[in-house]
């Protein structure tokens, strides 16, 4: 295996940021593409989808970020066990502060208690990265860009809820998701991609929805169970009409994506990660191997 | 439907002109603000900022900026969520007399009535459209709070041509986001 060059990884994060932040993925553009043409002309759904399609060209053609919120990056990193975690954590702290400088993220950490912002994407568990071992000789690395208007609207839930009638079975999972999708309505940049944990306790519940939009539209849940409450709440929460960016329409979600986590006896939670569309999700492999 | 053509500040007869609904376009210059400027706007009056707001148009956006030489250029500059300024936006309309309210996601009754009140327009835009209004801003005129606040959140003066945005809540106490909120309730009760 090569040893590694961290300029060279470097400079891959800096180009994976920035793909991340101005190029979105071709599935959330053809769904988007797809939602447009199901509006009519006129509409304001139409209009918004419109300017939604615009502004991605746009945003391609001039290497600019599709939203100012870029949002608290977060990378999801699997490395070979030559490779000290410590050394790509640096080569990821570079590559945030030279993509700010370019302008490809906003300076986006605050010091909650002076209010102060770092300037450069870096503060107390900023940015928030996840390492994996794995038996390749290569460094894959996974990026998230989600806004703050997206994270705002998730929402966790504890079932049994009185409120919303629900227990602790699937159809207690989908009420919790419907409702935080109404209580959503357009704040969260609709159309979304609601990722789902059912289970884990309150962190890895998250988690587990969090990493669930990094699978692409069209992927079926290897769980037969699971695939059909993801269809099945799909197809009802696009009955909303809630529609895009909360004007009323067709399209209110792009997709839902459930995973699980083990749960111990007392808990039982829902965790609901919404995803705006401008869901910015890339990834790179930063070959290690001698050929 | 035909687009109307507004040039900031506003008049009292441009705002009632306005209905739910109308797409505009808007010229002149603005001023971004957000959670740390409205909350500084309603704790003491600012009075740097009194001439800029006065039938003026604060747009709720944290754009990405970038300095080149002594020049400020904007890249990104699509709206944030109104409705965290809901607990201070009756009173910067009061205070200062700004007449015209640019975000996403609509804002809540307290606004609602100021609208009525002080004659001012609610316009929406598309969030996370960014580039889209970036390239409405022929210039950067200025900025306040800047160090305070960081580029976020401070108060950026933007000079803006055709600056593209739907009315979503009027003077007339009409609101789109409240439409679309009590279908989507009735909707709701059909599914689950």
């Amino acid at each position: 295996m090569k040893p590694l060059q961290e300029q060279d990884l470097t400079k891959a994060l800096v180009d994976l940021i920035q793909r991340a932040s101005c190029d979105l993925p071709d599935d959330i553009v053809n769904k988007l593409a797809e939602a447009r043409s199901l509006e009519k002309e006129g509409s304001s759904a139409r209009s918004v989808l419109d300017t939604i399609l615009q502004n991605i060209k746009l945003a391609r053609k001039l290497s600019r970020p599709i939203c100012q919120d870029t949002g608290l990056p977060s990378f999801y990193i699997s490395y070979p066990s030559e490779i000290s975690p410590e050394k790509i954590k640096a080569c990821i702290e570079n590559a945030l502060i030279i993509a700010t400088d370019k302008g490809y993220l906003r300076p986006n950490a605050v010091n909650p208690l002076s209010g102060k912002n770092s300037g450069n994407n870096l503060g107390e568990g900023i940015p928030s990265l996840e390492f994996n071992e794995w038996k390749r000789q290569a460094i894959k690395i996974k990026c998230l860009l989600k806004g703050g208007g997206s994270e705002n609207v998730s929402a966790q839930y504890s079932l049994p809820n009185t409120k919303l009638n629900a227990s602790r079975d699937l159809k207690g999972v989908e009420a919790c998701v419907i409702d935080a999708v109404m209580n959503a309505q357009g704040k969260g940049c609709a159309p979304g991609i609601i990722g789902v944990g059912i289970g884990g306790d309150r962190i890895s519940g998250y988690e587990t929805a969090k990493k669930q939009l990094f699978r692409p539209l069209d992927d079926q849940n290897k769980n037969p169970e699971l695939n059909d409450l993801e269809q099945r709440l799909y197809s009802k929460l696009n009955k909303l009409g809630i529609g895009p960016m909360g004007l009323g329409g067709k399209t209110t979600v792009m997709g839902v994506k459930i995973g699980i986590a083990h749960r111990i006896p007392a808990s039982y939670f829902v965790s609901i990660a919404y995803m705006c569309w401008a869901c910015r999700r890339q990834e790179m492999i930063f070959d290690l191997s001698d050929k | 439907m035909s687009v109307k053509r507004l040039t900031l500040p506003l008049t009292e007869k441009d705002v009632n002109s306005l209905q739910v609904g109308d797409k505009v376009l808007l010229s002149g210059v603005m001023v971004t603000g957000r959670d740390a400027a409205h909350k500084w706007l309603v704790e003491g009056y600012r009075i740097e900022v009194k001439d800029i707001l006065k039938n003026g148009a604060i747009y709720h956006c944290g754009p990405i900026m970038l300095k080149k030489g002594d020049r400020w250029k904007c890249l990104a500059a699509g709206p944030t969520t109104s409705i965290r300024e809901e607990p201070y936006l009756s009173e910067v309309m009061k205070n200062y007399g700004v007449r015209c309210v640019i975000g996403k996601g609509g804002m809540g009754e307290k606004t609602a009535e100021a609208l009525q009140k002080y004659c001012g327009v609610y316009l929406f835009a598309v969030g996370g459209a960014a580039v889209v209004y970036a390239e409405t801003v022929e210039s950067v005129e200025k900025v306040f709070k800047l160090n305070d606040f960081g580029v976020p959140e401070a108060m950026w003066v933007l000079k803006v041509k055709d600056f593209p945005a739907v009315v979503s809540m009027d003077s007339h106490g009409g609101s789109l986001h409240e439409k679309i909120e009590t279908q989507s309730k009735d909707s709701y009760k059909k599914i689950i």
